[in-house]
């Protein structure tokens, strides 16, 4: 087992608790858009999660940063075959060998996926996005028409087998506007169970699908399997209508909607001067 | 099979790569086989089915080279250093012409790998429930499980004409051994009809027996055995030598000209007699660069019986 003392009750309790250690904690003004704040918002997502599949870019940063603070004993998994990983400089893309020397295991990608992620032992997909729309679907294949796509994105990855069977998937968006958060995605790359159950007589996958979206401007979440994607948080200085008036939908908005706590000055300085020294992430 | 397979690059490419086959070039961001696929640019074969999880720069290189008209893949793009423009050029613009894909997610082309090794008809996977891709992909398609849990997608199997992977050593025979990210070249050099190694060592078979389990591709499953050190360059070989990430970088405003991308195969491909010419040009300062400190796994006792 590992150290999660912080049992997770559900919904976004968790983050607010895992920074308030005192009442005269420093905080940063980095901006909401900026790596830095996205970063920390992600990582405190961690807290209290035993298992994490971890993709590259802001990903990176928050599971460094989460396993620094809110959770250290959170085991991090890679598609490449990686379990256990505890590199000793920041990995630039899930192959790099700084995963690899010092990991707990390293598995065929056959047990990786097959045994690990549909065995049901990741508790949380860790999923970057060019759309997430209103019930939790992502693309990352095609921007337009896929016959003649006006943008060819990455396509799947690992992602679609990712969605399928992790416990849930959080993904972080760099931008927040109607096009990255439209009603419907243009291709769905990576379904919610809502669209997957729409497949009559299929074996349903057992993953919840995206619970939480993390965009320059909130956070929205998903907490019913069967549900859409609400207004849960908005960062300092953005208001209600600015997120909702940048979403692509009628987006429901919580009763209880709260204020991101913005990242403590020691979030920053370790993302800045021991994680991301080179700045590969943090642009 | 018995006897030394070892021989030169030249010889094994031009011996087992023919215009219009099929080519698996496995290695999951680590032991890419970039100087087989150099070799393949050289000898300028054309027409080429690609088969990679992840395309990386190499089959960036290799379109612009003119060698691949087909592409089977998972994902597009080079992992950290964001897009392959080549392949976008291709897919979007269909400039200098169309590239045919065949699209899959990572596990799915894994399965596709399994069954070709297995001779299986097809492998079931858990993914796609909802998906767009397998209507992209008619290749992608269900059946209904005979134990009553509902359909499952299944993924037909991969069985290419040759699989090229390199390795950190190999004997001569061509017992091949790798450690670190293992990705798919088990099952992709056991669902082909010939199989390429090349490897930064060719070492004493003693040294393979002393530790068996390494082993994930044996003798009776490799045609030839190539000693190429450097040969996962600009990626990385575990323990040997570190991927070079600038040159990955550098890659990105190369390709998005096609001008400079031709004209970069030109200087260091054909330009260059062979892979210790490459990694001539490249010159000493860089590899110092990607040298890594030793980390030697200490070592398991296998036991031998008494008496």
């Amino acid at each position: 087992m590992t150290a999660d003392s912080s049992a997770r009750v559900g919904g976004s309790s968790t983050a607010d608790a895992a920074i308030t250690e005192g009442v005269t904690v420093d905080v940063s003004e980095v901006p909401p858009h900026s790596a830095e704040f996205l970063a920390t918002v992600a990582a405190r997502e961690l807290a209290g999660r035993h298992r994490v599949f971890a993709g590259v870019g802001l990903p990176t940063l928050a599971v460094d940063l989460a396993k620094r603070t809110v959770n250290p004993g959170v085991e991090l998994v890679y598609e490449s075959g990686v379990v256990g990983a505890h590199p000793e400089a920041m990995a630039e893309g899930i192959a790099d060998s700084v995963l690899v020397s010092g990991s707990e295991a390293m598995l065929s990608m056959d047990a990786l996926f097959g045994y690990v992620l549909q065995g049901g032992y990741v508790d949380v997909g860790f999923l970057g996005a060019a759309q997430v729309d209103r019930i939790g679907n992502i693309n990352t294949s095609v921007i337009g028409d896929w016959r003649r796509p006006e943008v060819r994105l990455p396509g799947s990855g690992g992602a679609s087998d990712i969605i399928a069977s992790a416990r849930e998937i959080v993904v972080v968006l760099r931008r927040h506007d109607p096009a990255a958060l439209p009603e419907e995605v243009d291709f769905c790359t990576s379904p919610s169970p809502v669209r997957a159950r729409r497949q009559d007589g299929f074996h349903q996958p057992q993953g919840a699908g995206v619970t939480t979206v993390i965009t320059p401007l909130g956070v929205l979440r998903r907490p019913d399997r069967d549900g859409e994607l609400e207004l849960a948080a908005v960062h300092p200085g953005v208001t209600v209508a600015e997120v909702t008036g940048n979403t692509g939908w009628d987006l429901r908005v919580r009763g209880d909607v709260a204020e991101t706590p913005r990242p403590r000055t020691e979030d920053v300085r370790l993302l800045r001067e021991e994680i991301d020294t080179v700045r590969l992430y943090l642009r | 099979m018995t006897g030394s397979k070892v021989t030169t690059l030249a010889e094994a490419v031009a011996a087992h790569v023919r215009d219009g086959m099929t080519v698996a070039l496995e290695g999951f961001g680590h032991l890419i086989p970039f100087a087989a696929g150099h070799e393949i640019i050289r000898q300028r074969r054309r027409d080429l089915t690609m088969c990679r999880m992840t395309p990386d720069i190499l089959t960036d290189q290799l379109l612009v080279a003119g060698c691949v008209s087909r592409l089977v893949a998972s994902f597009f793009a080079s992992g950290s250093a964001g897009s392959l423009y080549e392949i976008r050029r291709r897919v979007e613009q269909h400039d200098p012409a169309p590239l045919e894909t065949e699209e899959y997610s990572h596990y799915g082309m894994y399965c596709r790998y399994e069954a070709g090794a297995k001779r299986l008809p097809f492998q079931p996977l858990l993914s796609y429930v909802g998906s767009d891709l397998p209507a992209l992909n008619p290749r992608i398609r269900s059946v209904e499980s005979p134990y009553g849990e509902g359909r499952v997608y299944v993924v037909p199997p991969l069985n290419p004409d040759v699989t090229i992977v390199h390795a950190q050593r190999a004997d001569a025979n061509g017992n091949t051994q790798l450690w670190g990210i293992t990705g798919a070249q088990a099952p992709a050099a056991y669902a082909a009809s010939a199989v390429i190694v090349t490897v930064e060592e060719v070492v004493a078979p003693e040294t393979v027996r002393a530790d068996p389990n390494r082993t994930l591709i044996p003798a009776h499953a490799v045609d030839a055995v190539v000693e190429v050190p450097g040969g996962a360059h600009p990626s990385y070989a575990q323990g040997c030598y570190d991927r070079d990430s600038a040159f990955y970088r550098e890659w990105t405003p190369i390709s998005r000209d096609r001008e400079r991308a031709l004209a970069w195969i030109d200087e260091w491909i054909h330009g260059t007699a062979d892979h210790a010419g490459y990694l001539a040009k490249l010159g000493e300062q860089r590899w110092d660069g990607l040298r890594v400190a030793p980390a030697p796994s200490g070592s398991v006792s296998y036991g031998r019986r008494q008496g």
